[in-house]
């Protein structure tokens, strides 16, 4: 389905009226909805749960809840930031119900309590832009994403890969503006410490 | 070179700031750090060769993940959300 361009002032004015059309049961609308967020929604979920099928159950049950309970949205928020929401709480749920007990034996381990400070001290940004780009460095840090700590990696993934604004992600996640800061920071140094391990030894090979 | 030095205990006066430095350094990156921390940090990376590692390789970090190719939901499970919500294709 083609999805009309917004973008600047129209954007608000547009979703306004999408809103509209949803609240008065246009299903046209809702497709519409589901072909301007999903992808984003998606995202956010297998970077929750980790498991594309899942993801795609937590699409399915966001945008189900979204337009059950359309009515109560009140448009204070944009439509993207209340899906966004929705989906972390429910990619929440079933975390929960999945590791009730789950402890992280990895290092470097990490909650967004805890200061990181940085252990890897070697640089390695000389390596060759194809040690960067290869396949397995690609891997490597989907790795180190996913292995990120829970609560550093809702903000990591909203702020950083979804590009949400501080606010924007404050609302999403229930959380202070300087919380989704600080945890923001810790999750950089957090994967610039895991990834340092990877291309430091990249680095130290390379050397012979 | 360990972190032991980055918090400065062993390398005296100059390398005091590194752990405080590090709080204010994604402000500095993002460009949302106030002159003078930036002035502050940037003196401070002169002398401190562990803190400008650090600050080399959180850059390209950030570089390194903002530029990774994005999942995507594919067609047929566009296909299967229309269809669960009943919704026309």
């Amino acid at each position: 389905m083609a999805v009309p361009a917004v973008d600047g002032a129209s954007d608000a004015e547009y979703e306004r009226n999408l809103l509209q059309r949803i609240q008065a049961g246009d299903k046209t609308a809702c497709a519409e909805c589901i072909d301007l967020h999903s992808a984003g929604v998606y995202r956010l979920a297998l970077r929750m749960v980790g498991s594309p099928e899942e993801a795609e159950d937590i699409v399915q049950e966001t945008f189900l809840n979204a337009f059950r309970t359309i009515d109560s949205f009140e448009g204070r928020s944009r439509l993207s930031t209340w899906l966004y929401r929705i989906a972390y709480n429910t990619a929440l749920m079933r975390l929960r119900k999945k590791q009730p007990l789950y402890v992280s034996i990895d290092p470097p381990a990490a909650d967004d309590e805890e200061e990181i400070t940085p252990m890897q001290l070697f640089d390695w940004c000389c390596l060759p832009e194809d040690d960067f780009q290869s396949n397995e460095a690609r891997s490597e840090l989907e790795r180190a994403i996913a292995e990120l700590p829970e609560t550093l990696r809702a903000v990591f993934v909203l702020r950083e890969l979804e590009g949400l604004s501080t606010e924007e992600t404050a609302q999403v996640l229930n959380v202070t503006i300087s919380n989704v800061k600080v945890r923001l920071h810790r999750a950089r140094l957090w994967l610039r410490e895991r990834l340092s391990g990877y291309f430091t030894e990249l680095a130290h090979a390379a050397q012979g | 070179m360990n972190a032991h030095e980055l918090h400065g205990e062993s390398h005296g006066e100059s390398h005091s700031n590194c752990k405080h430095l590090l709080a204010d350094l994604s402000d500095y990156l993002d460009g949302e750090a106030a002159a003078e921390v930036c002035a502050e940090i940037e003196r401070h990376l002169a002398d401190c060769a562990d803190c400008r590692a650090v600050v080399d390789t959180l850059r390209k970090t950030i570089h390194l993940y903002r530029t990774l190719p994005q999942p995507t939901l594919s067609p047929d499970a566009r296909s299967r959300l229309f269809a669960a919500l009943s919704l026309p294709k």
